[in-house]
C-alpha cells in the first residue's frame, strides 16, 4: 500500500497544528493579560445574565440529526455499490434498488408525516 | 509506520481516557472526535482504507454531532454524573469484562485476521473488493441493515415529533386556489344625496 498518496494531508495536519497552537500561545505570552470580575463576567446588553448558557435544545433539531445520519449511512453503502457495478451486474443492480426502495419507504413516511417541516 | 501507529494509537488511548475523565461533557465530545479521527489514521495504516473514510464521515461527521445534541439536551450537571457514577459501576464493569473478553479472543485468532484474501489488494482497492462481495454474496444482510436503518428512521419520527398547535403555516395550494368569489365581498353602497 502506497502511503505515500497521504503525505500531503499530514503535511496539512502538522502545518494547522503548528499554526493554531502559534496562535494561542502568542496571544496568551504577548497580549496584556488582565482580568477583573467584570471583564469575565458573560456580557449580555448591560443587565446581569439570566441563567446559564448552556440553554436546553429543542429535540427537533435531535430528529434532523438523526435523518441525516440515516441517509449518510444510505451513501455510504452506495459508494462501493457504484465502483464495483461493473463486476457484479444486474443482481448488485436489483440488490441495491430493494434497498433503496426500502429506505425511500420510510423517506416518503417522513415526508408525509412533516417531519422535515420546520413549523 | 510504527512511527505514526504509536502517535495514532497514543493520542487515542489518551484522548478515550479524557473522554470519560473530563469535567465537561462537551469537551468529552471533543475528546471523542479527536480519538475517532486517530482510529481513522490506524484504519489507514492497517489498509482499510474505505472504513477510515466512512469512519471520519459517518462518526465524525454525523455521530459526534448527534452526541454534542445529546450532551446539549440532556443538561447534565457535573456533580450528579459524579454520584451517579457509582451506580452504574456494576453494568460497567460487565461490559468491560465483555470487551476484554472479546479483545482475548479476537488476539488468540489473529491468524484468522491477518489472512490476507485471495485477490490481491495492490490493483483491487479495498472498496472494491468489498462491492464485489456485500451486494450479491452478502444480500440479505445487506437487506437486513436497509430494514434496521428503515426502523430507526421511524422510531426517531416517533418518538420526538411533536406537532406544535395554533401554529400558523403557509399553505401554498390553498393560496393559489383561492378565487375572486370567495375572498372579495363586493358591498354595494346605495348614493344618498
Amino acid at each position: 500500500m502506497n502511503y505515500l498518496e497521504y503525505l500531503p494531508i499530514f503535511v496539512f495536519i502538522i502545518i494547522a497544528l503548528g499554526l493554531s497552537t502559534g496562535f494561542a500561545l502568542l496571544s496568551s505570552f504577548v497580549g496584556p493579560n488582565k482580568p477583573d470580575k467584570e471583564k469575565l463576567s458573560a456580557y449580555e446588553c448591560g443587565f446581569p445574565p439570566f441563567d446559564d448558557a448552556r440553554g436546553r435544545f429543542d429535540v427537533r433539531f435531535y430528529l434532523v440529526a438523526i435523518l441525516f445520519i440515516i441517509f449518510d449511512l444510505e451513501v455510504a453503502f452506495l459508494f462501493p455499490w457504484a465502483i464495483s457495478l461493473s463486476s457484479t451486474g444486474l443482481a448488485g443492480y436489483i440488490s441495491m434498488m430493494l434497498f433503496l426502495f426500502i429506505l425511500t419507504v420510510g423517506f416518503i413516511y417522513e415526508w408525509k408525516k412533516g417531519a422535515l417541516e420546520w413549523e | 509506520m510504527i512511527l505514526f501507529f504509536f502517535l495514532f494509537s497514543a493520542v487515542t488511548v489518551l484522548s478515550s481516557i479524557a473522554v470519560i475523565s473530563s469535567r465537561n461533557p462537551v469537551h468529552s465530545v471533543f475528546f471523542l472526535i479527536l480519538a475517532f479521527v486517530n482510529s481513522a489514521g490506524i484504519f489507514v495504516l492497517a489498509g482499510a482504507e474505505f472504513l477510515a473514510m466512512i469512519l471520519l464521515i459517518v462518526y465524525v461527521g454525523a455521530v459526534a454531532v448527534l452526541f454534542l445534541f445529546v450532551v446539549m439536551m440532556l443538561n447534565v450537571g457535573v456533580d450528579k454524573i459524579k454520584t451517579q457514577t457509582r451506580k452504574y459501576m456494576l453494568s460497567g464493569f460487565l461490559v468491560a469484562i465483555i470487551l476484554l473478553f472479546e479483545l482475548i479472543f479476537s488476539f488468540a485468532n489473529l491468524d484468522i485476521i491477518i489472512q490476507k484474501p485471495e485477490n490481491n489488494l495492490e490493483k483491487n482497492t479495498n472498496t472494491h473488493a468489498l462491492g464485489n462481495v456485500l451486494y450479491t454474496d452478502y444480500f440479505l444482510p445487506f437487506q437486513v441493515s436497509g430494514c434496521i436503518l428503515l426502523v430507526a428512521m421511524l422510531g426517531a419520527i416517533i418518538l420526538t415529533l411533536r406537532k406544535r398547535e395554533g401554529v400558523l403555516r403557509q399553505n401554498i395550494s390553498e393560496q393559489v386556489s383561492r378565487t375572486k368569489e370567495d375572498s372579495i365581498k363586493i358591498v354595494k353602497i346605495g348614493k344618498k344625496l
